[in-house]
């Protein structure tokens, strides 16, 4: 079925730039291993695990008009679900976590013992930022509140889970987190193997995200998102219920957030409190920002290019780093709204409906 | 004795307060099925305000509101539309980024449950009804177009486009000819004269020669109540109707 949606692409001129440059860009990363030096591996695996979250971002904020402020919350989820998994792989079965021991911890918290396994840690990772994302967003969207209201309270949302976790010392590991990983699934986390493999669950996992987004998009429920966002009132006086599309986009970017969290933990070996806070979500929405949040793939773009420059720009001039964000920041703003998708303009993302549009007229002109 | 068909919307007793400023006051107000209906008065009237309470936008604090024979006065405002009423508001409402066929396809859904919308299929009576609409209004040309680069005029004739979609058995136009010229104003009228039948139709302007071309029984608002109903001929022949209305529409023109 790809390979015939492929085949119909390339016959069309309008289509076929853009799908050629995606195959190159696809081609690139499943070479990357053998391109690039294990260390820019380890970054592309980590900033490739952030665009996974810069995908939701992409749906809620560019597609569905909502700013959510508190995207590290469900990074956060999926990062310290996973985490714990790791720490009670890491070690003979009757072990406490290392950080547990220094606290004076006698037996495994409650909250911890589910995940000793690694099937009910992988599905957490991704239902419970769901779960919370679902429940947080209907209590909100049912009420009306949107707009900067809404960005506000996702932002005192990420500032109270992260003064949490940093409050919690002996069940979270506090202001340090959860680090020192060993295993998972029975393979040693520290092998150069696990990072090739990593790299490659990473790049699979970003390019399902993307593809499951772009379908969506293409259906009805992207075209009443879009509807939503340009006029909430007019399309709940053509009968629909606002509230559930906007719960059902938010609750995907929270799931896609939690995997991303979880991708980055085992490619950076660490979660902690300073990654998931205040500070980290405003950052992950300007990746989208300059990205450009009209269409998905800006998402992604946006994220690699802030993430490599901040790598480069940190190990250069360490203080320089935020100086730099924020002036990219208010360049992207000023000059360029629409950030580098904006730049593109590449005609051949017309949506599935625009084409059904087309079809209508068909008949007209043959007559 | 021949048995008439229930109305179809009945407004009964229906009185709304804005913090003691009374914009309607126990207005009456019945729709038969299929009627043209137009609704004019001078600014301040209640006419929007009439439509805002139907539609859910505004609640009353007096009063109900049966369509169908059953009450909807409280319900959410998506569930009145899918009972059956659509408006088109005063500003056209159009959903600016959408492409104009994907604005009526939006409008045309029946099911517009989130479940169902997870596909990118669109039944064939749906895709030929917008095909229809589109000839009907002349937007044919138009359909890939983003509806926010249309002109006022055209944007006015998708609103009503958008409304007639959605199939409802009641349309409730709030000015349709705002801002149109002589000539678009005798196609919409023409437009909505062919609505009739399908759809009961209540029009608010106070354009009188567009009212002359509706040619429909007419209502007439003042100050939050029902002051007379009748043809357009009577409305015009009416002394109390101009003194509050036509008269002060002449001192107007006048000035």
């Amino acid at each position: 079925m790809i390979i015939e949606t492929i085949r119909t692409r390339l016959a069309d001129p309008g289509a076929r730039t853009p799908l050629l440059i995606g195959l190159a860009v696809v081609a690139f990363g499943l070479a990357a291993p053998s391109l690039v030096s294990s260390y820019s591996l380890t970054l592309l695996a980590r900033f490739l695990a952030y665009s996974i979250l810069a995908l939701g971002i992409g749906l809620i904020w560019g597609q569905g008009g909502v700013l959510s402020l508190g995207q590290g919350v469900f990074f956060g989820l999926g990062g310290y679900m996973l985490a714990m998994h790791l720490k009670l792989a890491g070690h003979a079965a009757n072990d406490l976590p290392d950080f547990m021991v220094w606290s004076g911890i006698a037996t495994l918290p409650l909250a911890w013992v589910p995940f000793r396994s690694a099937l009910v840690s992988v599905i957490a990772v991704i239902a419970v930022p769901g779960l919370v994302a679902a429940a947080f967003s209907w209590l909100v969207f049912r009420r009306r509140v949107g707009g900067v209201y809404f960005a506000l309270i996702t932002q005192a949302l990420a500032l109270a889970f992260s003064t949490l976790l940093v409050s919690q010392q002996s069940l979270t590991g506090g202001f340090n987190g959860l680090t020192n990983f060993s295993r998972l699934f029975g393979f040693s986390t520290n092998s150069n193997g696990f990072g090739v493999g990593l790299y490659y669950v990473t790049l699979g996992s970003t390019i399902a995200s993307y593809l499951l987004l772009r379908w969506l998009m293409a259906s009805r429920f992207g075209a009443v998102l879009r509807a939503t966002r340009d006029g909430e009132n007019r399309v709940r006086f053509l009968g629909y219920d606002p509230t559930p599309y906007k719960v059902l986009a938010f609750t995907i970017a929270g799931m896609l957030a939690g995997l991303a969290g979880a991708l980055f933990t085992l490619a950076a070996g660490v979660i902690s409190p300073a990654m998931v806070g205040v500070i980290p979500s405003i950052e992950m929405v300007v990746w989208v920002a300059v990205g450009g949040r009209g269409a998905l793939w800006g998402a992604v773009a946006g994220t690699l290019l802030v993430n490599f420059a901040k790598d480069e720009i940190s190990s250069a001039l360490p203080s320089a780093w935020l100086y730099a964000l924020g002036l990219m920041f208010v360049l992207v703003v000023t000059f360029l709204p629409e950030g580098i998708a904006g730049l593109v303009q590449l005609r051949g993302l017309a949506t599935g409906w625009r084409r059904l549009g087309l079809a209508l007229l068909r008949p007209r002109n043959a007559e | 004795m021949v048995m008439r068909p229930p109305p179809l919307l009945r407004v009964e007793g229906v009185s709304v307060d804005f913090d003691g400023f009374l914009a309607l006051d126990n207005v009456n107000f019945v729709v038969e099925p299929g009627e043209l209906r137009i609704l004019i008065g001078p600014n301040g009237a209640g006419k929007s305000t009439l439509c805002d309470t139907i539609i859910g936008r505004v609640r009353a604090t007096a009063g109900r509101i049966l369509f169908k024979d059953k009450a909807i006065t409280d319900l959410p405002e998506h569930e009145i539309v899918r009972r059956g009423i659509c408006r088109k508001f005063q500003a056209p409402g159009v959903l600016p980024n959408l492409s104009v066929a994907e604005n009526l396809l939006v409008s045309a859904r029946r099911d517009r449950g989130l479940w169902q919308s997870l596909s990118s299929r669109v039944p064939p009576d749906e895709t030929a009804r917008v095909a229809d609409i589109l000839e009907r209004v002349g937007l044919a040309d138009r359909a890939t177009v983003a509806a926010g680069s249309l002109a006022h005029g055209e944007m006015q004739w998708l609103e009503i486009a958008m409304v007639m979609a959605t199939n409802a058995d009641l349309l409730l136009l709030d000015e349709p000819t705002a801002g149109m010229g002589r000539n678009d104003t005798a196609r919409t009228a023409a437009l909505i004269r062919s609505l009739a039948g399908r759809h009961a139709v209540v029009v608010i302007d106070h354009d009188m020669s567009f009212v002359e071309a509706l040619d429909g029984p007419v209502t007439v608002l003042h100050q939050g109540r029902i002051l007379r109903e009748g043809s357009v001929s009577d409305i015009r022949a009416d002394k109390e109707v101009e003194a509050v209305y036509l008269g002060r529409a002449k001192d107007a023109a006048h000035a």
